[in-house]
């Protein structure tokens, strides 16, 4: 390799295809994706993985991506990965879901699998509502806020409170690394890949399950464009669904992260 | 070979395991649970994989996941279980996967019971999931053709890419018969180059159901077809007994093909001219068979633990060339001999009208049979 | 004083989402108003060259992989450089 002056700090991943993604401009399901790309490429797994996509707007999520993948049914995609892996069990899994697939169809699937602390990672992509089927209420969605099957704003009394996956999967002993992160700007951004690399070193170590939620906007179907979309997260979603570790065993404490 | 003294359920269990099985995943469901339980214990023990999932939804998309390997995988469960399971069916024939269902049949519709009965013939052999697929299933009517077919049912389903079931009842999962079971199998544990995670792979792999162009679609569906095709030329079976000569046919399957034969050899003692056709691929259906014999024969009888689920496909396949009763047991009643017997004499004596309402005159029977009047 | 590095947007990817420009710390972003990326978009460029610092901001916030970012002085101007 020949020295020279010129660097690269930033390049399109090694984990992606050359695909275009059919996500809405400014969507950060693009971001999401990209860091997973990044971490894996950083632990030398790219070979190594397999995804499993979800139903909802990441449904194609697997023609992005430049490794094996799998489409699991809508909202089973812990099971799907839980019989890769008890069937390769040296393979690196992740499934990819968005709120309507894990925390209300899944919710099932996710608790099960949390609680066996199966040796799998989730990104759980939060935006508080069903993107793909034209942003209807999902179980994230925030008291008052309208969707298009909450046209008055969400009544609590009515259609119930949203549902704080992370702080509840917390609650499992089988879960050994549950944090939430946000995409809304770059200092999010940044810290959010951190806590992916720590999720997809838990899984090498073997330490157990590992679930990251991150907050994403949804432009299109908010009827706001990006910039006021990140506000928007900042301003109602973060109170609602503040970041943080909510789950980090004693295992995962100890636990050293080699390369950067 | 020695014979051993097993429970229908762990002959199953034990006997998948010989076949290779890599990883199964259930969820316990009466009278199916003995085969989970085995399986809790042995697969552990052979370094193999199991889980006892949280769902029957659960279960067989742990299925549909590890048929994503490639590898022999393997779940089982009973009548209400398998509803739920019918989403994973659907995706994993979605997929071409192979996979293998064991579906020990119980008294429905609901919650109903958990004595045997054959009334999950429709959901298995006629789908029971969403969109255009089909299922191979297999009838066992002894505990040691149960251990047989289970070898089988991983060895087809693996040939065609295809879900094949292995349809018992609760009668044939908790009864003790002496069997022989078959020697270990190699276990593969490298995928074969279409599976997710194979070394053998040109490029990646990627496994989904979805195709979201139609016409993409369609010529998927004329492609499982076309296998199906080749399914039904080259993969039926069914046991014939005294058909040579016969004049009348009994037809039926598993438990209930049985006891028919009970009847049937009690009747040719009496110097009736009577044999049994006992399908055992029952998707693909001996179809075939059947229209050779209403070519030639005086009539058939159709004998089943449900309500004539079987009867359908027999009255399209004979069309009328010959008179078709019925005699069904329902709810998880299993028919006793006798009871077929006295349907025989009426199929022999009656008045060979093939018009007749054979399902009707059965119901009318069994009002009157059950205390619900005229 | 020479600018610190560049980026270079791949205008396939580029969908005008507008996070880069607005995240930008030293306003070296725009979307190009003037023409469209082939696929229908106003995709984003330099605007101001002299202004970047390599600092990464716009791609770490880009939603489709559309920027690389380069540090040092860009070919053409004085060195060539490929550091792939």
């Amino acid at each position: 390799m020949v020295e020279t002056d010129v660097k690269i700090v930033y390049k399109r991943p090694a984990g992606f295809t050359d695909r275009v993604t059919h996500y809405c401009p400014g969507c950060t399901h693009g971001v999401a994706h990209r860091l997973i790309a990044e971490v894996l490429e950083e632990m030398g797994e790219l070979n190594n993985t397999i995804g499993v996509a979800p139903v909802g707007c990441a449904v194609f999520a697997y023609n992005y991506f430049n490794f094996d993948f799998v489409e699991a049914a809508h909202g089973r995609a812990p099971a799907m990965a839980t019989g890769i892996k008890r069937t390769l069990p040296s393979k690196t899994l992740f499934t990819y879901q968005g709120d309507g697939d894990l925390a209300s169809m899944g919710m099932g699937e996710i608790v099960a699998a949390a609680a066996r602390g199966e040796q799998i990672t989730v990104i759980f992509i939060n935006n508080t509502n069903y993107g793909m089927t034209g942003g209807q209420m999902a179980p994230t969605t925030l008291p008052g806020q309208k969707t298009s099957s909450s046209p008055l704003g969400r009544d609590v009394e009515t259609q119930g409170y949203p549902i704080r996956t992370a702080e509840l999967l917390a609650t499992l002993d089988g879960a050994s690394f549950v944090a939430r992160r946000s995409l809304h700007d770059a200092r999010s951004i940044r810290m959010a890949k951190r806590a992916l690399r720590t999720a997809f070193e838990v899984q090498k170590h073997g330490l157990g399950f590992s679930m990251v939620e991150l907050l994403s906007i949804c432009p299109t179907n908010w009827g706001l464009n990006t910039e006021d979309s990140r506000k928007w997260l900042a301003e109602h979603m973060l109170p609602y669904y503040p970041v943080g570790d909510f789950k980090v065993s004693t295992a995962v404490s100890e636990m050293k992260i080699g390369g950067n | 070979m020695a014979l051993e003294l097993i429970k229908g359920n762990i002959a199953v269990a034990e006997a998948a395991i010989r076949a290779g099985l890599v990883s199964y995943f259930g969820y316990p469901i009466t009278p199916q649970t003995e085969l989970l339980e085995h399986l809790s214990a042995r697969m552990p023990e052979l370094g193999r994989g199991f889980v006892q999932a949280e769902s029957e939804l659960g279960a067989i998309n742990m299925v549909y996941g590890a048929a994503c390997t490639g590898l022999r995988t393997m779940t089982s469960s009973s009548s209400p279980g398998v509803s739920l399971m019918q989403e994973g069916i659907s995706y994993l024939a979605g997929t071409e996967l192979p996979a293998v269902i064991v579906d020990v049949v119980r008294g429905g519709p609901g919650l109903g019971n958990i004595a045997p009965s054959q009334s999950d013939y429709t959901q298995m052999v006629h789908g029971g999931g969403h969109g255009e697929y089909h299922v191979i299933v297999l009838a066992p009517a002894s505990v040691q053709e149960a251990v047989d077919l289970t070898g089988l049912a991983f060895d087809i389903a693996e040939k065609y890419r295809m879900v094949v079931c292995l349809l018992l009842d609760g009668f044939l999962g908790q009864m003790m018969e002496p069997v022989v079971l078959p020697e270990f199998q190699p276990v593969r544990t490298i995928p074969p180059a279409w599976g997710v995670g194979s070394p053998d792979s040109k490029e990646r792999v990627v496994l989904t159901s979805i195709n979201i162009d139609p016409p993409s679609q369609e010529k998927f569906n004329v492609k499982m077809m076309t296998r199906w095709q080749e399914i039904e030329a080259n993969e039926v079976r069914f046991k014939s007994y005294y058909l040579e000569d016969a004049e009348y046919v009994v037809i039926g399957y598993g438990t209930a093909g049985r006891i028919a034969l009970s009847a049937v050899r009690a009747a040719r003692e009496q110097g009736h001219k009577i044999g049994l056709l006992r399908p055992i691929t029952l998707a693909p259906f001996p179809t075939k068979a059947v229209d050779e014999l209403a070519a030639r024969v005086k009539g058939f009888l159709v004998v089943e633990m449900s309500n004539g689920q079987m009867l359908d496909d027999v009255n399209a396949i004979v069309a009328k060339r010959a008179p078709v009763d019925f005699y069904g047991r329902m709810g998880g009643v299993v028919p006793y001999p006798d009871e077929i017997a006295n349907a025989i004499s009426e199929l022999i004596n009656g008045d060979h009208d093939p018009n007749a309402d054979a399902r009707g005159k059965w119901l009318a029977y069994m009002r009157k049979l059950v205390g619900m009047g005229e | 004083m020479p600018p610190k590095g560049w980026v270079e947007i791949n205008e396939l990817y580029c969908k005008a989402c507008e996070t880069c420009v607005i995240d930008c710390p030293t306003q070296t972003l725009a979307l190009d108003m003037s023409r469209l990326s082939p696929k229908g978009y106003h995709p984003a460029f330099m605007l101001h060259p002299e202004n970047c610092t390599a600092c990464g901001t716009c791609a770490v916030v880009c939603p489709d992989a559309a920027i690389t970012v380069y540090r040092g002085v860009r070919p053409g101007s004085k060195t060539e450089g490929e550091g792939a």
